[in-house]
């Protein structure tokens, strides 16, 4: 066999663009079954919890005829399959139920915490990355020395502290005692509802509507829960960074670069870096999900409203219908993670492609 | 002609848990534009020696010599600066395996680029461009805008051993450092590539050293070779009478080859001596004592 029968055949372009058009095919149909898995296990959560939604709405001591009418208006004395269809083809059209809690529409009330939280996840996330991933990689290439001690300190303060307790001494610092800070809540009073909802997100609203002093208000409410989310992400970030990035410094890819000349600094930052994304990629997704989900203690600790707190309510109060349109939230939150992270994947790792 | 390079008596010790661990001995050689092979088991310490002359150890070694000197300057000496100034551009070393020498993630084109781009040279853009695919027609790839693009895992290991080469000569570098640069290949591609390297160093008058543990690929190409045992060059030999070496260790490093011209039932095997790590060692087939 000749050395040019062993390279790659001509026109790998056409057959490239097919293989892609496959795979992201196969990507949709796996998401599809996921989701249809989500519902089929929510619903199932549903039905075994020992709470009667029928019940939840009449009360122990409706008369056994009242019982029965809601129980047959609700569906729930059906076959479990016939249910699990209606479930599926109201969830399809947008239904979620009626929160008992609220006396609104679940998926009214979710438009309305899931941005708050994501917003907060979001600036979190970014944090924890701006932060994290420098912090990981000066760690490992000062390894075992001062800069690396320091950061793993860092990151064990982040660990093993409370995040309501940071919360708590961060409100006390920065807000009652410095005045950095806003309080609690997204924004304060006399800034509410000056800037129209169109996304739900105040910080994205006021910029749209040029609202400059809400904008200033809702960063200022923001900032400090959006930084302690940050650094208990950070952690876990720094953490993966640093190991990554020492197994990548150890190949002889590295020793190329350096051979060639390329600075110490291109050579960290450039080549070691670009080797690292995939795995990286995988540990800031896993860390933005978890945040998404809503972090209830911080959202607690700041009266902040979002998806965490709605949906711990909901739980307290047997609200069944609200527990599981928020579950399903958070489970699309973690196959659009997925999605993206799988895309991302194919951006930065031509071996991927 | 003047040396390019003139090694006297280095050192390179790593440091361990249990003391320091030497892995060269003294080592003395001087090279011009030649080709000097360094032949020596696993472990010999031919490895480290070239990876000292570019610095490249890491902070646990510690490498000394009474002289290292490239075209007289200095190397032990070198600001960080400078001595980024030096490799690529006049010290360039081709390692072993190109699947783990080669960055997965970046397109070969740019990689050879970058040796230039480094270093200021070469200009930008359509320049830049022509000039990656002359070296890479160099090096005998005959489509080399395909390969300018592809990765390193679309490449075959003697396609990706011929970037590599034209990574390392882009830049017109005076020595190069070959560190098994065949061995990870297939037999059929080895010659290939050796023809290659052998064609350029020559025509370019380059100074070359290869590293190999492959007796019989040394003495066919090179003009001098060193034998190293335990980080000790126990032999400085022409290539060309390698047969009539004198010490015991290469020898016994001869014997252990087969020949298809005189097969044998069972390989010689090779019996070391602790003595030679301080015995006599031989000079172009004089005996030095030291």
């Amino acid at each position: 066999m000749t050395e040019r029968s062993l390279a790659a055949p001509p026109r790998l372009l056409g057959t490239r663009l097919t293989r892609r058009i496959r795979s992201l095919g196969g990507l949709l149909a796996s998401l599809a079954l996921t989701f249809l898995g989500l519902l089929c296990i929510t619903f199932l959560i549903g039905r075994i919890i020992p709470i009667d939604p029928a019940l939840a709405i009449v009360g122990d001591r409706a008369p056994a005829h009242v019982y029965e009418r809601v129980r047959e208006e609700l569906g729930l004395n059906l076959p479990l399959w016939q249910q699990f269809f209606i479930y599926v083809g109201q969830v399809l059209r947008g239904d979620f139920g009626t929160s008992v809690l609220t006396g609104r529409p679940v998926l009214e009330d979710i438009a309305r915490v899931f941005p708050a939280t994501l917003e907060l996840a979001t600036l979190g996330i970014l944090i924890g990355v701006i932060f994290g991933v420098p912090m990981g990689v000066v760690a490992a290439v000062h390894r075992d020395r001062w800069p690396d001690q320091l950061v793993r300190v860092i990151g064990l303060v982040g660990y093993s502290v409370p995040i309501f307790w940071l919360g708590l001494v961060g409100l006390l610092v920065f807000y009652a005692k410095l005045g950095w800070v806003g309080g609690s809540g997204r924004l304060d009073f006399f800034h509410e509802g000056i800037a129209p909802s169109v996304t739900g997100m105040i910080l994205i609203d006021a910029a749209i509507a040029g609202e400059w002093d809400v904008f200033r208000n809702a960063l200022h409410h923001i900032v400090l829960p959006a930084a302690l989310l940050g650094y208990f992400s950070l952690a876990y970030i720094s953490r993966m960074t640093r190991s990554l990035m020492l197994e990548q410094l150890n190949q002889e890819y590295i020793t190329t670069a350096r051979v060639k000349g390329v600075s110490e600094a291109r050579v960290i930052w450039v080549h070691a870096l670009r080797n690292i994304l995939v795995p990286l990629i995988t540990v800031v997704a896993l860390s933005y999900a978890s945040l998404l989900e809503g972090s209830v203690l911080t959202e607690t600790v700041f009266a902040w409203p979002g998806l965490g707190r709605y949906l711990t309510n909901a739980l307290l109060a047997a609200d069944m219908a609200a527990v599981l349109g928020a579950t399903i939230v958070v489970g699309l939150v973690f196959v659009g993670v997925n999605l993206l992270s799988d895309l991302l994947y194919r951006l930065v790792d031509p071996r991927a492609r | 002609m003047a040396a390019l390079l003139n090694v006297d008596n280095l050192q390179v010790a790593f440091r361990g848990p249990r003391g320091e661990v030497p892995a060269v001995r003294g080592v003395s050689f001087s090279l011009g534009r030649e080709k000097l092979g360094i032949v020596g088991e696993s472990g010999s310490g031919k490895s480290t020696i070239g990876r000292a002359i570019l610095r490249l150890l890491p902070d646990s070694a510690r490498v000394t010599a009474d002289r290292l000197t490239f075209e007289g300057q200095d190397l032990l000496g070198l600001s960080p600066r400078a001595l980024r100034n030096l490799r690529g551009r006049h010290i360039t070393m081709v390692m072993q395996d190109p699947r783990y020498s080669l960055n997965p993630v970046l397109p070969v084109g740019d990689q050879i680029a970058e040796t230039l781009r480094v270093h200021g040279a070469g200009g930008r853009g359509r320049e830049l461009y022509r000039k990656v695919l002359d070296i890479l027609e160099a090096v005998q790839i005959r489509d080399p805008e395909r390969v300018y693009r592809a990765y390193p895992h679309e490449l075959s290991g003697g396609m990706g051993q011929r970037a590599m080469i034209a990574m390392m000569l882009i830049a017109d570098p005076r020595l190069l450092i070959a560190d098994e640069p065949t061995s990870a290949l297939d037999v059929t591609v080895r010659r290939q590539i050796l023809s290659i390297l052998d064609d350029l160093v020559s025509r370019r008058g380059m100074g070359l050293i290869l590293i190999s543990h492959d007796l019989n690929l040394v003495a066919g190409f090179c003009d001098r070779v060193l034998i190293l045992y335990a980080g000790r060059v126990v032999e400085e030999i022409e290539a060309r009478n390698l047969h009539a070496c004198r010490h015991p260790y290469s020898r016994g490093l001869l014997a252990s080859l087969p020949r298809l011209e005189q097969p044998v039932g069972e390989l010689a095997t090779l019996q070391r001596d602790p003595a030679w790590l301080d015995g006599p060692v031989y000079r172009f087939g004089e005996e030095v004592s030291r």
